[in-house]
């Protein structure tokens, strides 16, 4: 079966690079006046061409977010249930050669975390791992889903990628969407990024959606880690990647997240910084390609820059947010992802929303439909 | 008055609950609309917590919930949610919909149908979302829904009435109520389809995100009875052809 990676190897990275710094203000006038939006015309508005056309493009961005999705704001929070993992990867708190103290939740601490994620209001909760084969696996994974199950309406994940028939294990019970980030779509960067363990293989990862989608799982969240190398390139082979998969499993949602390279135990400063100027191009750009598709803003993003984001083309948001496995309640003081910027708490964030004109949206999936 | 089922409305105009920026306003737009069916999802509703936000603002006498099943993906989900929503809201309405295509939210006629045959054989009042699919309509009317409800024009788009000639034809031939469901985006959309001989429309979006949502549900209502009025008045004819001042024939009559 042919997979996105056949897609993808039709590309070169600088021949898409030099496309996108070449695009001129006549074709980003053209990306916006046009009705149906292609990969080109969002080259268009990714370029540094389009970068004096911000606020046309978030009039546009929020009118169509508008449309689609009212105005509310999703709210979901992250459970860490481990820090155990077996890779090497630069810019991470986790990776194997940081020397910390590793932890895995047991079943009784999950349920301590629970029960303070379910008093903030939560009704969707993602849980975040490490890639550690040996302890976190996919039985781990069932254990978890059927221990949280009934707490949640909706469960997602964002651990290492998995085959296929793992996958297929995990949807009925519980599982409704993953979150698989390709960090980077340039080859060689990623294997500098991942010198060791099993996600150095690029091409595994490339095709985790794949897997994904030919499991049936309702809804995958795609993006890249900013930071790492030149942000439109990448973001041009997220929106590539988004296109394919929304052609070929078309019964899934897909949503889109941009995390900017933060502060961790063991830092890696930024190849790339991206401004908050150019985040909000990004995320324009991405509502004005895809009207449908939902995105996701993390606790990694300033207080301010969230509070305004709210109105330009965002879904969800992430709130009082602890990056550490056992933070809510086991164990506060335990090693950190990475620094989260938002320190606000669920009630202060949704007051926020309220005050912006939006509603706060704790629930919005059911567990019928996945009966 | 419309009837559907065992009930009758004298409001014309049936609205949704999503996409208001609060559980308040959304309640306040839906009272000033005088629409007396309300269609709520059931993945926004937690059924089981009777302070449920959206739940608490829909407690109205005149206000009747059509639970609808957005978000599932096949018959059998359906029918479970039905089931469900049945059972935790005391209805037996519910709007089926289904659309496994989340982007453009396309119902899918197949699975409606087996849906609308299993969902009949169970005792529920159905009112099937479906694209304007006049030979669709007829096969549901035979499998028990109690009403129709086809599409203007993609869900959220507020584009119109796109489907406007196969409505037509919906209206012309259905045994059971016609309720134009998705993409009315104004109230002179929502007055064309009462024109046209729709028994009734649901807006949602239109009124949701509008600029001033309260006051956009009185202008819905009051297009939806000028609409139907106009219906019954009977329209002009369009002529294709003029009425010539000097005739050609009248060289007959001399």
């Amino acid at each position: 079966m042919s997979s996105f990676k056949d897609l993808f190897e039709t590309y070169t990275w600088d021949d898409v690079k030099e496309s996108i710094y070449s695009k001129t203000k006549n074709d980003v006038e053209r990306a916006l006046h046009t009705s149906r939006r292609n990969l080109e015309d969002f080259k268009a508005l990714i370029s540094p061409a389009a970068t004096t056309y911000l606020e046309p493009m978030a009039q546009l961005s929020q009118q169509l977010t508008q449309k689609r999705f009212g105005k509310t704001i999703q709210l979901y929070i992250p459970l860490y249930l481990s820090n155990e993992c077996t890779n090497i990867c630069t810019y991470c708190g986790f990776s194997l050669d940081n020397k910390v103290r590793r932890k895995t939740l047991t079943e009784d601490e999950i349920l301590q975390e629970v029960k303070v994620i379910k008093s903030l209001g939560y009704d969707h909760v993602l849980l975040v791992t490490g890639e550690a084969n040996q302890t976190v696996h996919v039985q781990y994974f069932k254990k978890v889903l059927k221990l949280i199950r009934p707490y949640f309406a909706q469960v997602s994940m964002e651990v290492q990628p998995l085959d296929t028939e793992e996958y297929v294990e995990l949807i009925p019970l519980g599982l409704t969407s993953v979150l698989i980030y390709q960090e980077t779509y340039h080859k060689e960067d990623y294997k500098k990024h991942h010198p060791k363990g099993k996600k150095s293989n690029f091409n595994y990862r490339l095709e985790t959606p794949d897997r994904l989608g030919q499991a049936g799982i309702h809804k995958m969240g795609l993006g890249v880690l900013i930071g790492l190398e030149d942000w439109r390139t990448d973001s041009f082979f997220t929106a590539l990647h988004l296109n394919y998969l929304e052609k070929t499993y078309w019964q899934t949602r897909y949503s889109l997240s941009f995390p900017r390279l933060r502060p961790f135990s063991g830092g890696l400063e930024p190849k790339v910084e991206m401004n908050d100027k150019e985040l909000v191009q990004l995320i324009c750009a991405y509502r004005l390609f895809n009207e449908e598709v939902e995105i996701s803003l993390s606790t990694r993003e300033s207080e301010k820059f969230r509070n305004h984001c709210v109105q330009l083309g965002i879904t969800s948001i992430s709130a009082g947010s602890k990056t550490n496995p056992g933070g809510y309640a086991v164990e506060p003081e335990s090693l950190e992802q990475f620094e989260i910027s938002d320190e606000r708490s669920p009630f202060e964030i949704a007051a926020m929303i309220r005050s912006k004109g939006y509603e706060p949206v704790w629930k919005d999936w059911d567990k019928v439909m996945q009966c | 008055m419309l009837k559907i089922a065992d009930k009758e409305f004298s409001s014309r105009l049936f609205t949704g609950t999503g996409k208001f920026n609060s559980s308040k306003l959304m309640e306040e737009a839906l009272i000033a609309s005088g629409s007396e069916l309300v269609t709520v999802a059931l993945r926004r509703v937690d059924m089981n917590n009777a302070d449920d936000d959206i739940l608490i603002h829909l407690k109205h006498p005149s206000i009747d919930l059509l639970p609808n099943t957005s978000g599932v993906r096949t018959a059998k989900e359906a029918v479970f949610a039905a089931q469900l929503a049945r059972e935790a809201l005391e209805t037996n309405w519910i709007k089926l919909e289904i659309h496994p295509d989340p982007k453009y939210l396309m119902p899918d006629p197949i699975e409606t149908l087996l849906a609308t045959e299993e969902l009949a054989k169970l005792g529920f009042v159905i009112l099937p979302y479906i694209h304007a699919d006049p030979v669709l309509c007829k096969r549901l009317e035979n499998a028990g829904a109690s009403a129709v409800m086809p599409l203007g024009s993609p869900i959220g788009s507020n584009k119109g009435l796109k489907t406007i000639d196969f409505l037509e034809i919906i209206i012309e031939q259905s045994k059971v109520p016609v309720i134009v469901d998705a993409g009315i985006g104004s109230p002179s959309d929502a007055a064309k389809a009462m024109e046209l001989g729709a028994d009734a429309v649901l807006v949602n979006t239109a009124i949701a995100i509008a600029g001033n949502p309260v006051q956009m549900a009185i202008a819905f209502k009051m297009a939806v009875e000028a609409g139907r009025m106009a219906y019954h008045a009977r329209l002009g004819k369009q002529g294709n052809f003029a009425v010539a001042s000097s005739p050609l024939t009248a060289f007959l009559d001399e």
